[in-house]
């Protein structure tokens, strides 16, 4: 009954999403009040209905309905309940689910704080993203529905694959899907804009809360993805370029070079196109990673179950999208953009060079992750990109980038005078050149080019980021504090600084080492050592483990202990590793159980990682940036009014 | 041309990539396939290591042969369809248990249920590399000589045997 | 020059610069770019002999061979039509098992044996890259015109 339940709630749903797409986009174009006055309640109900069918999926997951084949395929007795909530959207029909229910938490939430914007704005931007609702629970009901039975029931379910009962893979979807989504909602500013014909500097105010909020969580969640993928799957590396985790990275490149792009349209004026433009990339972009994911036509460990319809259906929903925005933009945009001039020497140029860096970053990406399908269409011949290809690829267009933005952070509007300008910047420089290249001297003992070219590059962003909080902190009572919009960009860039150093000092310290070991042997690597003091056998919930304990020393001074596993699942009878890591605030040493070698010997991987754990801090700090940025009191409501008294 | 217009443009010379990429889908059976005598087997079956479950045995009706495993969670999604076909008793159902252990792959049948007239014990996956298995499940349609007449990879579900099977079955009967 | 006209300079030299330093980057990486290769190819002989490549199939059921306590071993891959024996020293991944789909990245070494620099096994056991099913379900066809006597056995 419950799963019925769910069922009806999707239609009704799409039923209100069709009132929410039609009447408020209708209404705006007439002019009737009345019709842009559905757009709020519509999008509410829609809300409430989709949650409905969210919590009817949920519950049967809860109450081990295997009649549902969902549930049945995903589930089992045995799983803790922690993961029975977390197996929701653990495949293709829950997820879906998921990103349907986020779509319309955000449309709920631009309808709720969006009382300052005009109400034509607002229907419009309301109505566009009914029509993208539409769109995905047509995609739900016709071809993934979740609430589909099995008659008669199983008995007991398949069990969640192993690889997801995992805290980090638990909540690294929701995050990330509420940062895809979330782009939804630029474009639907994009496109309300371009429709009305009408794009001023009140309309980027708006719209860029929402972007940088969206953009925030698809940062975390990005950085939660690398991490369990750091300690779960990878065997200790961190990034890999696959095809799945190229198309999230992909938005979070376009999203950031919206965001700048928004800075300037909303204190300038300018780059209004250019800003309609990314907006509808990083939603597009948002799109296709979908379609490369769910439609299997790329070959990546992370996709999901190949079906050529679904593929069908989103290539088809896609095409819509995208040219139908294209068109529009190709249509409207013209008319949209200003001339305001610019000198070479100011902030506008500076975040211009950001966003060409960024995009040209973007197209490497996109062209090395469909090169295979590209290459096999045109030749016939199967390759593969491997990760070296997209590090280089990626490195050239950001070095520059990373270096620009200490300087592009000081640089006023319209115009810099040259030499306050580099007065300010000379000490800073020097400062970095000299701490990058002592600081792994000191630490780690050696340096090399690209080491010091990195490491001068994080110690610069770290420095020109505290400039600014640290003169206002310092600054006499009574003088103008920093914004928190400035504030909140010093923090984000502050984070990269810290990302930088971090990935610059594992790729460059990084040790990985297999070995073979027997109990009571002990093996040294990169100066620690570590001996495997026993092989014991372990229960868990819906698994048996076999357990190492590897006690790791240095010098003969005790540093810590490990617990590698093995472990079987006792359902699906598959075999997974659980590496054992010691972190500290500067390093992981991280142990890994490979397999019986005979003779009673393992094989084991033994990694050090230094400084490792920068790189999810760096994506933490990133976010809270923007956070602290959308805090700023021009964006809260009625903000609008207190300045224009 | 009008700078306004090239997104556009490049998304149409760039979307032809996607729809090709679509319809090179790996599943599908190449028709070479089809019409072809199954390849040739002989194996112990699972409940009982003395008998044997060989190719011959299939012929002479129209039957069904299904690959499957206790691991393998689309097995289980579509077990309760098989012992939902195997009850009517239309068309016999032959298991060919692929790389499995003996004691799981008894117990899950006694536990689900046995839709199977036999099932081999294809231990090391021989005979599953012969038949060209990729994945599990998978079910092929025999003609009454024993020659491959469908094949269907993934779970199966009562409206793929509605449309794929059932006309095929009854091209067979005339 | 006008303002507009600078900055139009500024930012296509910009571009221009980042575009030329990432062509010549990737050329020399270009033998990141690895080709799959089938195996019925490489046993033929026919593979890049210059560079590394990629190879996919089935692990040959009781192929795997190892020193007692080494990480070396060996063991063999097959499309269905021809076998390719390969050597590894490392830790497997998780799914690699006999009778099981993988993918290996490495070059041809001496006595037509493949020397693997990384072995890759799917996470879902239910499903096998493409590639390799393809190449397979190429060979199984083969495999059934050969009984008909229209193809040739695997030729080395």
């Amino acid at each position: 009954m419950v799963p019925e339940i769910g069922h009806f709630a999707l239609i009704l749903a799409l039923a209100l999403a069709a009132c929410q797409a039609v009447l408020p986009l209708l209404g705006a174009h007439r002019n009737d009040a009345a019709m842009m006055s559905v757009a709020r309640s519509a999008a509410v109900g829609q809300f409430f209905f989709v949650a409905v069918s969210f919590f009817c999926l949920t519950w049967a997951f809860l109450q081990d309905d295997f009649s549902v084949l969902y549930v049945a395929n995903h589930s089992q007795l045995a799983l803790p309940t922690g993961y029975k909530v977390s197996a929701v959207w653990s495949a293709h029909e829950g997820s879906l689910l998921m990103w349907i229910l986020i779509l319309a938490a955000w449309t709920m939430a631009v309808a709720r704080f969006s009382s300052d914007m005009p109400e034509k704005l607002v229907a419009r931007v309301i109505g566009v993203l009914g029509v993208l609702s539409i769109g995905f629970l047509l995609f739900a009901l016709l071809t993934s529905n979740p609430f589909e039975r099995l008659i008669p029931a199983a008995v007991d379910g398949a069990d969640l694959n192993p690889l997801l009962q995992d805290p980090g893979l638990a909540i690294h979807p929701p995050l990330l899907y509420i940062g895809y989504v979330g782009f939804s909602v630029a474009f639907a500013f994009a496109i309300a804009a371009m429709i009305g014909g009408d794009l001023d500097q009140n309309w980027a105010r708006w719209a860029r809360p929402w972007t940088v909020t969206a953009w925030a969580f698809l940062t975390v969640g990005i950085a939660l993805g690398s991490w369990w993928a750091y300690y779960e799957l990878g065997w200790g590396g961190w990034w890999f370029w696959d095809p799945v985790e190229n198309a999230s990275f992909m938005p979070w490149l376009i999203g950031t070079a919206l965001i700048h792009s928004l800075a300037v349209t909303e204190r300038r004026g300018l780059f209004k196109s250019w800003t309609l433009l990314l907006a509808i990339s990083a939603f597009s972009l948002s799109l296709l990673g979908t379609f490369l994911v769910r439609s299997g036509i790329i070959v990546s460990v992370h996709a999901f179950a190949t079906d050529p319809t679904r593929g069908f259906f989103i290539l088809s929903f896609l095409t819509v999208v995208v040219v139908g925005a294209l068109v529009l933009y190709a249509w409207r945009a013209p008319a949209l953009d200003s001339s305001a001039g610019f000198r070479l020497l100011s902030r506008e140029m500076f975040l211009l060079l950001n966003n060409v860096l960024l995009v040209i970053a973007t197209t490497l990406v996109l062209l090395g992750t469909l090169a295979p399908l590209i290459v096999e269409m045109l030749n016939g011949g199967k390759i593969s990109v491997g990760a070296p290809w997209f590090e280089i690829a990626f490195l050239v267009p950001m070095i520059p980038l990373i270096f620009l933005l200490g300087l592009g952070m000081h640089t006023a509007w319209r115009q810099q005078n040259k030499q306050p300008w580099l007065r300010l910047l000379r000490l800073p420089a020097i400062a970095a050149v000299i701490i990058g290249v002592v600081l792994p001297l000191l630490f780690y003992g050696r340096v090399s080019l690209m080491l010091a070219v990195g490491s001068i590059a994080a110690v610069w962003i770290v420095i020109s980021s505290l400039i600014q909080p640290i003169r206002s902190w310092r600054r006499k009572e009574g003088a103008a504090a920093i914004t928190r919009a400035a504030l909140g960009m010093c923090i984000a860039h502050l984070g990269m600084g810290l990302f930088v150093l971090g990935a610059t000092v594992v790729s460059a310290f990084g040790v990985e080492s297999d070995r073979s070991m027997r109990v009571g042997e002990s093996v040294d690597v990169s100066g620690f050592q570590f001996e495997l003091r026993e092989l014991r056998e372990v229960q868990g919930p819906n698994y048996t483990a076999i357990e190492g304990v590897v006690e790791i020393r240095r010098d003969g001074t005790y540093v810590g202990t490990v617990r590698p596993q093995k472990r079987q699942y006792l359902v699906q009878k598959s075999w997974m590793t659980e590496a054992g890591i010691h972190p500290t605030w500067n390093k992981d040493l991280f142990v890994a159980l490979g397999d019986q070698l005979g003779d009673g010997a393992w094989s084991v991987r033994i990694q050090y990682k230094p400084m490792i754990s920068f790189l999810w801090v760096a994506a933490f700090v990133m976010a809270l940036g923007g956070i602290v940025a959308v805090s700023d009191r021009r964006y809260r409501r009625g903000a609008a009014q207190e300045s224009a008294a | 041309m009008n700078r306004y217009l090239l997104p556009l443009v490049a998304v149409i010379v760039f979307l032809p990539f996607l729809v090709l990429g679509l319809r090179s889908d790996p599943s599908k059976l190449p028709s070479q396939y089809i019409g072809k005598a199954a390849p040739e087997f002989d194996l112990p079956t699972l409940r009982d290591n003395t008998r044997n479950l060989a190719s011959a045995d299939l012929t002479g009706q129209v039957s069904l042969v299904n690959v499957w495993a206790t691991w393998c969670v689309g097995c289980r999604a579509e077990h309760g369809f098989l012992m939902q076909l195997a009850q009517q008793g239309d068309i016999p159902i032959y298991g060919i248990n692929w790389r499995d252990n003996r004691p799981d792959a008894i117990q899950w049948l006694a536990q689900y249920g046995d839709p199977y007239v036999a099932s081999g014990f294809d231990e090391d996956g021989r005979v599953g590399i012969d038949w060209g298995v990729y994945g599990a499940p998978e079910t092929f349609l025999l003609s009454q000589e024993g020659e491959v007449v469908y094949r269907f990879t993934g779970p199966l579900s009562a409206s793929h045997w509605e449309r794929e099977f059932v006309p095929r079955i009854a091209e067979l009967g005339k | 020059m006008k303002p507009r006209q600078q900055r139009m300079l500024a930012v296509g030299l910009a571009a221009l610069g980042v575009a030329v330093a990432a062509g010549l980057s990737l050329r020399a990486f270009e033998e990141n770019m690895m080709f799959f290769v089938e195996i019925s190819s490489v046993v033929a002989g026919d593979y890049p002999t210059e560079r590394n490549f990629r190879i996919g199939g089935l692990v040959v059921a009781d192929s795997v061979q190892r020193e007692e306590g080494s990480l070396d071993m060996r063991f063999r891959v097959t499309d269905t039509r021809c076998e390719l024996g390969v050597v590894y020293s490392g830790v497997l991944p998780d799914l690699f098992r006999e009778g099981q789909g993988v993918v290996a990245h490495g070059r041809m070494g001496d006595d037509k044996v493949f020397v693997a620099s990384k072995i890759l096994a799917k996470h879902d056991e239910e499903y096998m890259a493409p590639e390799v099913a393809e190449s397979i379900n190429k060979h199984v066809e083969d495999k059934i015109a050969t009984a008909q006597g229209t193809v040739a056995e695997c030729e080395a």
